[in-house]
């Protein structure tokens, strides 16, 4: 029996034009966490997408329990005792928590003595024992569709759990969790790492990193860097490592001088009564205000309402001393508001397009001919120019660009705005999913366009982030502002005990 | 990064991966050429030229509906009912049995009126589709059937024959033709109608804003709306573009196919679609080109012409096309499929 639980060695796998994986290794020892780190696009999913039997290896292989094995396909893999909470939640929403779990397996029984069919009273009591396991209260017969992100993370949870496996990944489980929820989860895993059970743990957030992982290892560009034991690992060792160079800062100076207040925002209120209400806030020119809250604060929902995504019933926005009439979002655009929505993937990059049409589409009138014909040298300047400035690393500007990493993405949709020189930026989550890299090449950005004198509303959950980025923060608890905060008085303290007001 | 190759011949081999439809046409097409006599004859071009451009026309209006991730089910019904009102308008006054004893209309009165008709409709689709959120599957097979309804109710299930000679004559005519038997046949008025239509709607797809819409509203809608597109007009005005252009269809293939009737145009609809998705025009919407609509119509009318040619029986044609559309389809769908 080897002291490992599972071994990947050497593993190689090439895409089209990367070489995604290139002798990767990983050791997981029995009941211990194991966590995976890098920058985005390092390989991390990659590697465990061949553990899971998602991707064929191009070389390598892998040991299960001391023995070579050889993993076709994710049900294979379960049938072995690997799991994996995806990064991307794939559950079916129409169908109930139990369907979901049992989904492929389901129980089944024989009506008649020989008409087979779906054991449902079974399917429904495992299902009860599961989430009971993962500490969670549902109804088993819930619509997966009714819970929350985070509660649906829980049940997916279940559904590893209830495979009996003894390896378990989990890829980035608590981007979209509450503080409270991370504790919750941080108990599942403790519980299961008890049995016995081997995780891996993916995740770019240190703190968590360090305080439930046994190991690390850490990859860059797709190959192994090293394994160490997160007992007395800091945080500056591992970025260093992940990115293969010292970070020495990690947001840069800012040399924007806030002036006279231009934007300002009075009682506004949401037509949905558990909403955003009573807003009162004001921007200044060339200020950063951070936005800071918990899940469910309402903060996207308030600046999906100035932007005109959402309606409200009372409260005006003004700009300048001129009141602004926001319906949709044209409406905005067309006032010199423009806004980075929070889910990249659902309402910001239009996948299969170009690189090109994606940083153009909003400014697409400013560019024609006759007043039809779109001036296509004009447009490849813009695109050219966005490149070179924001540093969008793309093989051209035709690429599609859901084939570039977060980072890169972000940059094109943040170039799609400033094509329209807005005089408002609202950013919402700007850098969630992204490597520390990428990360700070966006707080880059966004300190030289305060520095030029654009307004930037910046909402964000990372709390280094909103206390090293903002000149003001505004927090919000349920729906309502509760405080600002000076920059540079801000404190992750200060600003929790203003964003649990009312919780 | 690794630096390409640039030799030639690879460069043509990745061109004929990434085109695998073109070749196998080329190939089908010169094999013909060489065993069969007359396949390459200027008669046999112009009877896929004409076949093809009414084609294309129905093609090109189904386009934009796909790529929006939409579909329009009624463009045949609408090609048949603009073919019984064209007929009607422009039938000859002089015949007894006239349908309606209208006044006579000229030629660009009677064209306008039928693609007023095909605006009206396709407006119809649009506003269903955009303001009251039915998906165009359901909201174009509703008007499908309401439309053949009304070709039903408006010839009364009756034929429509005996157009104008003018009509016949701006529709079938031929330029340059030679007026020695088995001369040069001549070149047919259909082809510019063709080319006009190809080139408009490049521009569109490529060069406006609308078209550049069009595309991003397939790749994501809602972040369309949210980078300030209008996504609502924009598809009624898709809509109502793909109406006249079925309008237009109607008309010319009146006179072309010697009448009308309700159940002209029938299945038209699934035709285009199938040239469409043949010439990569993705169903997931966001993808799309004009040169690939006209490609994935080419593929249909050739295929006709060659079993015709090769004396097969025409009940196996359906046959036939359907094999063409999966297999051609699975093919080309290869260079989009992720590798894994």
């Amino acid at each position: 029996m080897s002291e490992y639980r599972l071994e990947m060695r050497d593993v190689c796998k090439s895409f089209p034009g990367v070489k995604a994986l290139d002798h990767a290794q990983l050791k997981l020892r029995p009941g211990t966490v194991h966590a995976l780190m890098g920058e985005n696009g390092a390989g991390k999913s990659t590697l465990m997408k061949c553990m899971f039997g998602i991707y064929k290896m191009d070389e390598g292989e892998i040991f299960f329990e001391g023995e070579k094995v050889d993993i076709r396909d994710p049900l294979d893999a379960l049938h072995k005792g690997i799991a994996m909470v995806h990064q991307e939640l794939q559950p079916i929403p129409a169908r109930t928590i139990g369907e979901n779990i049992f989904l492929g397996r389901y129980p089944m029984k024989k009506a008649l003595g020989f008409i087979p069919m779906v054991d449902h009273k079974k399917m429904y009591e495992e299902t009860a024992a599961l989430l009971k396991k993962v500490r969670m209260d549902f109804d088993p017969k819930q619509k997966l569709g009714e819970l929350s992100v985070s509660q649906m993370q829980s049940v997916e949870i279940a559904k590893a759990v209830s495979a009996n496996c003894k390896v378990l990944i989990l890829d980035e489980p608590t981007s979209s969790l509450t503080q409270n929820e991370v504790e919750a989860l941080f108990r599942i895993v403790e519980d299961l790492k008890a049995e016995g059970v081997s995780i891996v743990y993916i995740s770019h957030k240190m703190d968590e990193i360090l305080r439930i992982s046994d190991e690390v290892t850490i990859m860059r560009d797709g190959q192994y860097i090293g394994t160490w034991e997160s007992k007395g690992l800091t945080t500056d060792f591992i970025i260093s490592k992940m990115v293969g160079r010292e970070l020495t800062n990690l947001y840069p100076p800012r040399e924007n001088v806030p002036g006279e207040v231009v934007f300002q925002v009075k009682d506004f209120t949401s037509i949905n009564p558990k909403s955003f209400r009573n807003v009162n806030f004001e921007l200044r020119k060339g200020e950063i205000l951070g936005v800071g809250g918990l899940v469910g604060a309402q903060r996207t929902e308030l600046m999906e309402g100035l932007f005109g995504i959402r309606s409200h019933t009372t409260g005006t926005v003004t700009y300048k001393g001129k009141e602004l009439k926001i319906s949709r979002p044209k409406d905005a655009i067309d006032q010199g508001v423009a806004m980075l929505t929070e889910d990249r993937r659902a309402t910001g990059i239009l996948g299969v397009l170009s690189v090109a049409d994606n940083i153009s589409v909003a400014s697409l009138s400013q560019y024609l001919d006759l007043g039809v014909a779109i001036n296509s040298k004009k447009v490849e300047k813009l695109v050219q120019d966005n490149v070179q400035k924001m540093n969008i690393k793309t093989p051209s500007s035709k690429t599609q660009i859901q084939s570039l990493s977060g980072g890169n993405q972000q940059k094109v949709l943040i170039g799609r705005w400033l094509a329209n020189d807005p005089d408002v930026l609202i950013l919402d989550e700007p850098t969630r999913g992204i490597d520390v890299g990428a990360k700070y090449e966006i707080y880059c950005i966004i300190a030289e366009l305060a520095k030029q004198g654009k307004s930037i509303i910046m909402i964000s959950s990372e709390m280094g982030e909103l206390i090293g980025m903002s000149d003001r923060i505004m927090v919000m608890c349920d729906g309502r502002v509760t405080g600002f905060i000076d920059g540079k008085d801000a404190t992750q303290e200060n600003i929790m005990e203003l964003a649990a007001q009312f919780a | 990064m690794e630096k390409k190759k640039t030799n030639i011949l690879g460069s043509v081999w990745s061109w004929i991966k990434n085109n695998p439809i073109v070749v196998l046409l080329t190939v089908v097409s010169l094999a013909m050429g060489m065993f069969v006599p007359n396949f390459f004859s200027f008669r046999n071009l112009n009877a896929l030229i004409s076949n093809t451009t009414v084609r294309f026309l129905i093609a090109l209006g189904v386009s934009g509906c796909l790529i929006t991730k939409g579909t329009d089910l009624s463009a045949g019904r609408q090609v048949g009912l603009a073919a019984c009102l064209a007929g009607t308008l422009l039938q000859d006054p002089g015949y007894s049995a006239r349908m309606y004893q209208w006044p006579e209309f000229s030629i660009p009165v009677a064209l306008v009126i039928v693609v007023a008709l095909g605006a009206f409709i396709g407006l119809i689709n649009g506003l269903i589709i955009s303001k009251l959120n039915v998906p165009p599957f359901i909201a174009t097979l509703g008007t499908q059937t309401i439309v053949y309804g009304i070709a039903l109710v408006f010839t009364n299930a009756q034929p429509i024959g005996a157009f104008k000679d003018s009509y016949k004559a701006f529709v079938n005519g031929l330029w340059f033709a030679s007026k020695e038997k088995g001369g040069f046949p001549g070149v047919p008025y259909l082809l510019a109608w063709a080319l006009i239509f190809g080139v408009l709607f490049w521009f569109i797809y490529n060069k406006t804003t609308h078209g550049k819409y069009m595309y991003a509203i397939g790749g994501n809608e809602n972040a369309a709306e949210v980078s300030g597109v209008n996504t609502g007009r924009t598809k009624i005005l898709i809509y109502v573009t793909a109406g006249i252009m079925y309008a237009i269809a109607g008309f010319l293939l009146a006179p072309k196919s010697g009448g009308a009737s309700s159940t002209l145009g029938q299945g038209y609809e699934l035709e285009a679609i199938a040239g469409c998705t043949i010439g990569g025009v993705s169903t997931t919407g966001g993808i799309g080109t004009v040169g690939g609509v006209l490609v994935g119509v080419l593929v249909f009318e050739l295929l006709k012409i060659v079993l015709q040619f090769l004396g097969v029986n025409p009940f196996y044609n359906n046959i036939v096309q359907g094999l063409v559309i999966v297999v051609a389809v699975a093919v080309d769908i290869r260079k989009y499929v992720a590798k894994k």
